[in-house]
């Protein structure tokens, strides 16, 4: 009797949970800790390991007093909670951090829903409310532990404006040695992370590759003597593989990635040559994503054998 | 008596001016970063209403319609300046630190729109009421606002330090934590409606009378297509 079995679609189920997409970015993002640890000292543990913590509490802490199904076993609070970490500077007092853990957390996401209906990038947003609550604390960069010929503890961005700073020092760039947040100095580790997501198809390239290119391009058309040491330097590339690729905050189609990811190189390229640096990238992320729904419209995908509609 | 209170009320909760009509918020966003500055804002807005609700309702049966608004503007207009010259020659530190937004009285839409929607179709009493009813739930979200902003933005309270210094949110001082938390203070009133039972319904002030009313609402749109 039962040999149709009727079922609503999907019929084709891959068995990848938003728990392995996570856990894939958590450990994407393990390099670039290690670097941090490195670099800046054993302090960038306690940040990260409590950030992430306070993100899981609050989530937790929510669910329960909203009656709501439990979901912190999905892993993103701890993805929010160590990215936040990642975008301070190891001198950071703890209270401030917990601060945006709960910025990140209850306003951001748990107000508008939870996972999946945040319309920015929640670790995005606890930088700006940090940010302007203790900008010291925040612009505070601590010169990396132990290196006698490291770069001073100015962020390279810093340097480029004032014109002190060459190829010679991109090696230094590269692996990270020199002041800045936590997770954003090792440009190495970050795209050790990003190749790993890239490889286990967590993410598309398209938004990393179109957002460093296209900042790269448009600092050097705005007159920017370093375009390229730019692009390696500041948060342009934790943002760019981890902020930018947010799935819920960042278009869904190829054509709607590569709109993004120049949008957001043009804004932080704007904002790197005309405005502060300070934030460039954050702000260019936050902005994007709000326009990700008009995106999504307008790149939307004809159906196979579908007609135009309007 | 009792619907006096009714009129007065009304101005306070179900229709506070701020948080259920979003009137005025500019003034609210601007000037909420000290206590002692929206609560000199607050009392400069409802005296002007209160006046502004009177005259303009006394007069009700004189102006005509079709110059109303500029007659309005002049009966408002008068009362800003005649505050902002008291407040001048008598509080000089609240009118410095009021600036721009005490003149902008004028064009606040709290006052006008109490003019257009009830002033001019109602009696000289209601009107006081109502105006009266509007000032004070202005003055009590600006109060409020100002509170929250001011102990956490600066750490003080009408000047008086509560919290040490360095452990202040800076962003609430600026006008990002004004738009928030003026976000929250409108979700806090409508859900605390919504659990004492009543229907919420965002009335934009009028009566659902749109033969009365002269402004091109969505109501009043879809109500015609029909």
């Amino acid at each position: 009797m039962n040999e149709l079995t009727v079922s609503v679609s999907p019929h084709l189920r891959s068995g990848r949970t938003t728990r392995k997409i996570m856990l894939d970015v958590l450990i994407a993002l393990s390099p670039a800790l290690i670097a941090s640890v490195v670099i800046f000292g054993w302090r960038c543990l306690l940040l990260t390991g409590v950030s992430a913590a306070m993100c899981v509490a609050c989530e937790f802490v929510w669910e329960k007093l909203m009656r709501q199904p439990v979901t912190v076993t999905d892993l993103s609070a701890v993805v929010t909670g160590v990215l936040l970490a990642f975008n301070v500077p190891s001198t950071m007092p703890v209270w401030e951090l917990l601060v945006g853990d709960v910025v990140a957390i209850i306003c951001v996401k748990m107000l508008f829903g939870g996972i999946g209906c945040n319309f920015v990038n929640p670790a995005l947003v606890g930088r700006v409310v940090m940010f302007f609550s203790f900008t010291a604390d925040m612009t505070n960069f601590p010169a990396p532990e132990g290196t006698i010929d490291a770069l001073s503890s100015a962020t390279p961005l810093a340097l480029i404006r004032e014109g002190s700073i060459g190829w010679s020092e991109f090696g230094q760039i590269f692996i990270g040695v020199h002041g800045g947040v936590l997770g954003e100095t090792c440009a190495a580790a970050l795209i050790l992370g990003g190749l790993y997501l890239c490889v286990r198809k967590v993410i598309k390239p398209i938004i990393p590759l179109a957002y460093v290119g296209s900042c790269m391009l448009f600092s050097w058309i705005f007159g920017s003597s370093q375009p390229v040491i730019a692009a390696f330097s500041g948060g342009l590339l934790l943002g760019a593989i981890f902020m930018a690729t947010d799935y819920v905050t960042s278009p869904t189609t190829n054509l709607g990635k590569l709109i993004f990811g120049l949008g957001c190189g043009l804004l932080t390229a704007m904002m790197r040559t005309f405005a502060s640096s300070a934030g460039a990238v954050t702000f260019s992320i936050l902005l994007m994503n709000l326009v990700v729904p008009y995106i999504n419209d307008l790149t939307a995908p004809k159906p196979f054998g579908g007609v135009e509609t309007k | 008596m009792k619907d006096k209170l009714k009129i007065l009320l009304n101005g306070m909760f179900k229709e506070n001016p701020v948080l259920i009509l979003a009137l005025g918020c500019c003034s609210v966003l601007a000037v909420s970063v000290s206590v002692s500055g929206g609560f000199g804002m607050g009392v400069a807005l409802t005296f002007v209403l209160v006046c502004s609700n009177v005259v303009i309702s006394l007069l009700r049966n004189i102006i005509p319609s079709k110059v109303r608004i500029p007659c309005y503007i002049v009966v408002i207009a008068t009362f800003v300046t005649l505050v902002e010259m008291l407040m001048e020659a008598y509080l000089k530190s609240l009118y410095d630190s009021l600036g721009v937004f005490l003149s902008l009285i004028v064009v606040n839409c709290i006052v006008l729109g109490r003019a257009e929607m009830f002033a001019s179709k109602h009696s000289v009493a209601d009107s006081f009421f109502d105006g009266l009813g509007m000032g004070i739930g202005y003055t009590m979200v600006i109060v409020g606002m100002s509170a929250v902003r001011e102990l956490f933005g600066s750490g003080t309270l009408l000047g008086y330090r509560i919290i040490p210094e360095g452990y202040q949110l800076g962003i609430l001082t600026q006008a990002p934590g004004g738009f928030f938390l003026f976000g929250c203070a409108m979700a806090i009133l409508v859900a605390a409606m919504a659990k004492r039972g009543k229907k919420f319904e965002p009335k934009m002030g009028c009566d659902g009378n749109c033969a009365a009313c002269h402004s091109a609402c969505d109501d009043r749109k879809e109500a015609e297509a029909k």
